[in-house]
């Protein structure tokens, strides 16, 4: 029955959605934002630990919301290990790009960690799901410790 | 009995598919699809006879003038209110309540008063009065509601036993539970401690008969979009008396008898709230929903509904981890649940794929949110156009989406 779905929910998705990998705190950590979509409901709290070099040693994450928002955040760790602040940046301006038209034709970034996330430009009202996760481990680089919303 | 076919023949839009599938449109309690007449006396308006109202001297003005204070009768009819001074046209429900909040809570409530609202408003009934008592020192009391999603009489009234309490607004009807307030028993209760009582009615009026005089009300509200009318239109009905008392909102064009740079009078009820130029083709629109709902009348339109909640209650019992939130006994057709092991949004796209619309979120009412202990839930809602079959079709996806996701 959900054959045209599987675009979006896709096996990397629903194994995911059902046991994520990095969701918890982090003891220690350096900055620290909230995310709340207040319209629908998807909430999420991340923590970034960074390295000696400056660049993201590690990031943790605790989230109640729908499937999408928790597996942009599962990947979202794995995708900003030891990167810089500032490429951090770069990289969710090509997931956004590709979350909002499913493609980065000019974006120098490897999108492959996200790319199970690319199907969501086809389902308009879930762009603000993905996304949340990165608006607020932006704000914690940015040293905010503000709520921040994608809707 | 109603004649689902031809009513559904009367709503161009449940024609349409989606994605190749039939529309299957359970999200009536956001905002309910149109009839053709309603379409077809805007379309009118504006080919035939439009052009601004209570001021022109000429033909076009005079019909049109005409034909909106037609439906001002139309409102006063439907919801028997003792005087058509009594109707006043809004925004929508939002706008009759923040004209009561500014109006009757800073002219005629005192600060140190209080207002009574519940714990299952929406967000509409609850941040004006916010504003109210942050602007005005007034009280701000929430009356509890039960676990089964009913208001706590007892709790209730115990909030207005010190005689403090110069409203009560509260809905007629919960957009989140389905659950009807016990009107009547509200408007004694409140009475009897000095209080006035004024209804959000935005979801009640669309199923049941409303007599604001047999309720006791004091003022009554609702909107005309969700009453099969246009978007752009509300009312706000109040006793005359206790419009009478009460100062301006908005100032400006229409809501004034005289103006000097000195001083300005205002106009009688109604006009004297409503200021500039009305929503004049929604007003015509909502005269036309309200001759369709009552040529169908109440009586069958509550069966029917009646009919197709516990159809649903009913089938979504059925469904392997679903859990409907509330159990009022007196409820209509406004059902919201939640679907273990997938998020309301996520179970909204997957039904959404299948052409059923429902609404997931908070519904605009956060704090009930809160007090039932969920982030969010989807929310399936009926009109009078929903058939047995749509609902069968919902509880099968929902089976199946249980399914995908475990």
């Amino acid at each position: 029955m959900f054959d045209e779905v599987r675009d979006l929910y896709n096996q990397t998705i629903l194994a995911r959605g059902r046991k994520p990998l990095h969701m918890q705190a982090l003891a220690a950590f350096d900055a620290t934002a909230k995310g709340d979509n207040p319209m629908c409901g998807d909430r999420v709290e991340v923590w970034v630990k960074l390295g000696d070099d400056g660049n993201i040693a590690d990031t943790g994450y605790k989230a109640r919301g729908c499937e999408i928002s928790i597996v942009s955040a599962d990947l979202m760790v794995e995708a900003v290990e030891g990167l810089a602040p500032s490429s951090t940046k770069a990289l969710f301006d090509a997931f956004r790009t590709m979350v909002q038209t499913g493609e980065c034709p000019d974006c120098a970034q490897d999108l492959t960690a996200l790319q199970p996330l690319s199907a969501v430009h086809k389902y308009k009202s879930r762009v603000k799901c993905a996304t949340l996760p990165w608006h607020a481990l932006i704000a914690a680089l940015d040293g905010g410790t503000t709520r921040v919303s994608s809707e | 009995m109603i004649d689902l076919a031809r009513i559904r023949a009367d709503f161009p839009i449940l024609g349409e598919t989606i994605r190749g599938k039939p529309l299957v449109f359970l999200d009536s309690a956001a905002s309910a699809q149109k009839p053709r007449p309603v379409i077809n006396a805007m379309v009118h308006a504006m080919e035939h006879q439009y052009a601004n109202i209570h001021r022109g001297l000429h033909w076009m003005s005079e019909r049109t003038t005409e034909a909106y204070e037609e439906a001002r009768d139309a409102v006063a009819t439907l919801i028997n209110a003792n005087d058509r001074h009594e109707i006043i046209f809004t925004g929508n429900s939002t706008g009759a309540i923040n004209l009561l909040a500014h109006s009757y809570g800073r002219g005629v409530l005192k600060p140190g008063q209080a207002v009574v609202i519940s714990e299952m408003e929406h967000h509409s009934n609850i941040v004006p009065w916010q504003m109210l008592r942050d602007a005005h020192g007034i009280d701000l009391r929430i009356a509890p509601i039960t676990d089964a999603g009913e208001l706590d009489l007892a709790a209730f009234e115990a909030l207005l036993s010190d005689g403090r309490v110069g409203l009560v607004a509260i809905t007629h009807m919960s957009n989140v539970l389905g659950t009807y307030t016990p009107a009547e028993r509200i408007c004694r209760i409140a009475h009897a401690h000095g209080a006035r009582v004024m209804f959000d009615g935005s979801q009640a009026i669309v199923h049941r008969r409303i007599d604001v005089q047999a309720l006791g009300a004091d003022f009554y509200c609702f909107t005309g979009h969700k009453l099969y009318g246009p978007t752009g239109i509300g009312v706000l009905w109040g006793k005359r008396e206790l419009l009478d008392a009460m100062p301006p909102f908005m100032g400006g064009g229409d809501m004034i008898s005289s103006v000097s740079f000195e001083r300005s009078r205002w106009a009688e009820v109604p006009h004297k709230f409503e200021a500039g130029t009305p929503a004049i083709i929604e007003g015509i629109g909502l005269k036309a929903a309200i001759d369709y709902v009552q040529a169908i009348g109440y009586d069958a339109i509550a069966a029917h509904e009646a009919a197709l909640t516990d159809h649903a209650l009913a089938r979504l019992a059925n469904v392997e981890g679903l859990t409907v939130i509330g159990r009022a006994q007196d409820r209509g057709g406004v059902i919201s649940f939640t679907l273990a092991g997938a998020h309301p949004h996520d179970v909204a796209t997957l039904l959404d794929r299948q052409g059923i619309a429902v609404r997931a979120g908070h519904h605009c009412a956060e704090p009930l949110m809160r007090r039932l202990g969920v982030d969010s839930t989807a929310r399936a809602s009926f009109g009078i156009y929903t058939t047995p079959g749509e609902i069968d079709a919902l509880a099968d996806t929902l089976t199946k989406i249980r399914e995908f996701f475990t």
